[in-house]
């Protein structure tokens, strides 16, 4: 399924968690969304909002100094 | 059957205002939390830039406070509505430049619309009389029920009993009986109401949640003012005083300088921005220069940048220059000493 892409790079927490926030408010149910970030916050920060807020984490993954995230949009 | 009354807890991250939310909670309100983030937030940045704290768990309390509780929590970005409350604040500033009946009143306020537009038909803070000097006092409870709105509104469950009744009391929406009567700055009627609640673990800021109450940062921000002129900040202003030794040599350019691998990769960031500086004959801290410096300042920011590299015992460091537009310069200069830079120097 096509994901929308969300760069947070050079965003430091909460920022990140305020941007998924607000991009996920515009997005329908089932829909994905892949979070780019570089604070290793990120990591703990939005899938404690997503469990809160009914959205799945399907995947994280790191890169080189790079965090990723893969949110199912929750009902 | 009776409407189900809905509650916004203001929620911090700490145990007061999970306390209050959790008061309510008891009495069958349905209650979300909402958090204001206005830069200043002491919450995740310098652990997330610093590589020496990479080893600590980087929570962000308000997010495990709300999980805790099993409630929602709307984060809301307020860095620039908030520039107004902390560049003028009407009730002025605390011991440095925290604004806090300001900032309360405003978040309050904030709070206030949200619950309007939102449907929800009250607001919830963890305040306790007598607990801060400026913005939780007994004087001041008044002052920001009015002044932001709320009004009646507002419910304060840890000492509404020494509180004229609000709505939500008067409407029987909860029973004032079950909230509390807590005054002063002792910690102890709380941590026996979390042992109550079988909460056991939570944040306990010392000196609280705000960068604006931290006496080194508000010097860093008010040199800030003094050098442009005008009480003004931008949000990577904010940022970059939370990040780096700021020496400053004169009044027209001050230095940043990382203090370690984190926050170098956080400086990187801005060399778009800034002139950087950084040694090439040795190892050593990238520094960012704010300003306009003459040809001269721009030794003496080589020199200082020499001092804090490998290289600062050494006779000659060449150090690279790199402008905003991607130009290079490398000079070659001595050290400064450790003496050769005054204390008044580091901001």
């Amino acid at each position: 399924m096509k994901r929308e892409i969300l760069n947070a790079r050079r965003l430091l927490c909460p920022m990140p968690v305020i941007r998924t926030q607000d991009k996920i408010k515009q997005m329908q149910p089932e829909q994905l969304l892949e979070v780019q970030c570089t604070d290793p916050g990120v990591m703990q920060d939005i899938p404690a909002w997503c469990r809160i807020s009914g959205h799945q984490v399907l995947e994280t993954w790191r890169g080189d100094h790079e965090y990723f995230i893969l949110i199912k949009v929750g009902g | 059957m009776a409407q189900q009354r809905k509650a916004v807890a203001l929620i911090s991250g700490g145990l007061d205002s999970m306390l209050a939310a959790k008061t309510i909670m008891e009495q069958g309100i349905h209650v979300e939390g909402i958090n204001f983030f206005t830069g200043f937030c002491v919450e995740g940045h310098t652990h997330a830039i610093r590589d020496k704290d990479k080893a600590k768990p980087k929570r962000n309390n308000a997010l495990w406070v709300a999980e805790q509780l099993g409630i929602k929590l709307h984060i809301v970005d307020v860095i620039e509505e908030y520039k107004k409350v902390l560049i003028n604040p009407k009730h002025g500033y605390g011991a440095y430049l925290n604004p806090c009946l300001d900032c309360k009143i405003f978040m309050v306020n904030k709070a206030k619309q949200w619950i309007v537009e939102n449907g929800f038909d009250f607001i919830i803070t963890g305040e306790v009389m007598g607990q801060r000097p400026m913005s939780q006092r007994r004087s001041t409870m008044p002052i920001v029920a009015k002044q932001s709105g709320a009004d009646d509104l507002l419910l304060r469950p840890l000492c509404a009993k020494n509180l004229p009744a609000t709505l939500p009391e008067r409407e029987g929406w909860v029973d004032r009986e079950k909230l509390h009567d807590i005054t002063g700055r002792s910690r102890k009627p709380q941590m026996a109401m979390a042992e109550q609640f079988g909460i056991d673990d939570y944040s306990q800021p010392a000196g609280g949640c705000c960068f604006l109450v931290d006496k080194n940062y508000s010097a860093k921000l008010l040199d800030l003012w003094q050098a442009q002129g005008k009480r003004d900040y931008e949000f990577d202003d904010v940022m970059l005083l939370k990040v780096g030794r700021h020496i400053r040599p004169a009044a027209n350019f001050k230095l940043i300088v990382a203090r370690e691998e984190g926050e170098g990769r956080f400086l990187q960031g801005y060399q778009k921005e800034f002139i950087s500086l950084l040694a090439s004959s040795h190892n050593g801290p990238l520094v960012l220069l704010d300003g306009e410096p003459s040809a001269e300042d721009l030794f003496l920011a080589a020199s200082i940048t020499a001092r804090f590299g490998q290289g600062r015992e050494a006779d000659w460091v060449q150090v690279g220059i790199t402008f905003p537009d991607g130009a290079e310069r490398n000079v070659t200069v001595k050290p400064l000493s450790k003496d050769d830079i005054p204390k008044d120097w580091y901001l």
